[in-house]
């Protein structure tokens, strides 16, 4: 197929405005201007366009739901704060092709009537906030950015908002949050930012994928895109593989490709020939993982949420039969229980609760009732929290323990791995 | 005290937003970075009365975020070996007890000669690269032990 997010990745100086001009770059924002905005919110509505980040909500009704009063200040934010374990898609763009982003959200903030917009980048990714910040400087020179752009009479600043380590950001109302200057915890909803975002004004925030499918679809037109893949959950994907797989890394296929297809074939199969596939997380650490038999099931959102797991963020994660599934679930575990943010109790207590479990469970301390007791912890956190976090920390257990239950009693009845 | 260089920068972080507790991660941001990889106390307050928000308005927010150090000071290498799902597959156990050996230091310490601190962190981001871990603001990604003797042998 041919690549629209990753088209630019290996080429010499992919990051540079001079390369992506070359190959097409700011064409769509040449044609989006000549647009009325709200054509481009139905395009991007007709395209099919879900939202990359995760929750797989449409992008052109998001978009919508933005007051059309011309007074009113509007914000548009991109969520950069990628945390979700196993994902490194977005980084992939940043650090390689970041006008591709920075061109998507030029368009998007011209069809949503935002002067301003902010990149909320993970803490880490110094590497990317760096990149971005020379992208959006050369399309600042080049009339890309600012006053009139090209002589459209729409005018618009994009600045990179630095976040400095803290992985509830990613949750939208947290990450505007953080923009203020707060702790970033986060929001009641109602009101949704679309109403009452960055500084109690009309926001959207979009994932880093999301926003850098725009200009596709702009280019090549909705019907390209909705197209390609399942009906209900179009366009191309990046993939991002990590874990026991012979080439790891991101891979841009339509939605809907198999797992199979993923694994076997486009990253060539298991790491070692005499260790098969024991489980695989879908969509980074919060989905709960499927099982061989699973390979499948197309990776699209409503396909993934029929096997009672998610698409989330593309992330997949391979483990072979050397995998202990206490010890995964401990560090996955403690990576929820170090990030909840405080807010809410049933998170806030209910994850270092279950690490501790886990803990002692994987060293051998595990007691007689402790499954029952693991059990009993995620009841009482799942949907009782402020926000997903602490779901996505009761998912990723019970989906665990729904496969491997044996392997957690074994740890407790014989003090030692079943598997190593 | 921040130096004029860090004032300048930080007045042209305050453009970028709509008030001025906006810019309290990115003054905070570049306090660490001229005080060599820590907060300090004076800092955090110059930065209050910068951006006339309370002492503790700029406390809440520093400590929030885990890659500010408060009165913790790191060597002139800050070391983070990330431990999370992907990088565990691939042997991230095995890189931080190579790194501890080596460094003759346990996890969460710094050097005597204040050269290297080690810590283990969450996912980087990094995941199809694993096993990987983050030197100041430099990602080493498909790490193994020789990779890190090079590295460890090129920190001056």
């Amino acid at each position: 197929m041919e690549k629209v997010l990753l088209k630019n990745h290996g080429k010499a100086d992919s990051h540079k405005i001079a390369t992506y001009i070359a190959n097409g770059g700011y064409k769509a924002l040449t044609d989006a201007l000549k647009l009325k905005p709200d054509n481009i919110i139905q395009m991007v509505k007709d395209s099919g366009l879900r939202g990359r980040g995760g929750a797989g909500f449409s992008t052109g009704l998001k978009w919508s739901f933005i007051p059309k009063d011309p007074t009113l200040q509007k914000y548009l934010c991109c969520n950069a704060d990628e945390g979700e374990p196993g994902t490194f898609k977005d980084r992939g763009i940043m650090d390689h092709d970041p006008h591709l982003l920075v061109e998507g959200m030029i368009i998007s903030s011209y069809a949503i009537g935002a002067t301003k917009s902010y990149i909320y980048i993970r803490g880490e990714f110094v590497y990317g906030a760096r990149r971005l910040e020379e992208a959006i400087q050369e399309a600042y020179s080049k009339g890309f950015l600012g006053k009139n752009i090209m002589g459209s009479g729409f005018d618009h600043d994009m600045y990179v908002h630095r976040g400095f380590g803290a992985y509830i950001c990613g949750e939208e109302t947290a990450l505007l949050e953080s923009i203020e200057g707060y702790r970033a915890q986060p929001r009641k909803k109602p009101p949704f930012p679309a109403l009452a975002g960055l500084y109690g004004k009309p926001t959207v925030i979009n994932n880093v994928e999301t926003l850098s499918c725009i200009p596709a679809i702009i280019e090549k037109g909705p019907a390209w895109f909705s197209k390609m893949g399942p009906e209900k959950s179009p366009g191309p994907k990046i993939f991002g593989v990590s874990g026991h797989v012979k080439k790891p890394g991101l891979y841009e296929l339509p939605m809907g490709t198999t797992a199979r297809d993923l694994i076997y074939n486009h990253c060539g199969g298991m790491l070692f020939d005499n260790r098969p596939l024991k489980a695989f997380i879908p969509g980074g650490v919060s989905a709960p993982m499927l099982l061989p038999q699973d390979l499948d099931t197309p990776l699209d959102f409503d396909s993934l949420a029929a096997k009672g797991t998610m698409l989330g963020s593309g992330a997949v994660i391979v483990m072979d039969t050397s995998t202990c599934m206490v010890k995964t679930s401990y560090i996955v575990n403690r990576f929820f229980s170090h990030e909840s943010c405080g807010k809410c109790t049933p998170c806030r207590d209910g994850t270092p609760w279950l690490t501790r479990v886990l803990k002692r469970i994987e060293h051998g301390d595990g007691r007689p009732g402790d499954v029952e007791l693991l059990e009993g912890l995620c009841a009482n956190i799942f949907g009782r929290t402020f926000c997903p976090l602490g779901d996505g920390a009761v998912m990723a257990l019970r989906g665990a323990l729904k496969h491997f239950k044996a392997e957690f009693q074994y740890h407790i009845d014989h003090k030692k791995c079943m598997v190593s | 005290m921040l130096s004029a260089e860090a004032k300048k920068e930080l007045q042209a972080a305050l453009g970028k937003y709509h008030n001025k507790r906006s810019a309290v991660m990115e003054a905070l941001r570049i306090a660490q970075r001229e005080n060599g990889g820590h907060l300090t106390r004076q800092a955090m307050d110059e930065i209050a009365s910068i951006l006339e928000m309370r002492a503790v308005e700029v406390n809440a927010a520093a400590a929030f975020y885990t890659m500010y150090n408060i009165d913790k000071p790191v060597g002139r290498y800050h070391i983070q070996v990330c431990r999370n799902i992907s990088c565990s597959l691939m042997g991230a156990d095995h890189i931080i007890k190579h790194m501890e050996k080596v460094l003759g230091m346990k996890t969460g310490e710094t050097t005597s000669d204040k050269k290297f601190t080690l810590s283990t962190v969450e996912c980087l981001g990094s995941c199809g690269t694993a096993p990987m871990m983050q030197v100041n603001d430099d990602f080493h990604e498909n790490l193994n032990e020789a990779k890190i003797d090079e590295l460890l042998k090129n920190m001056k």
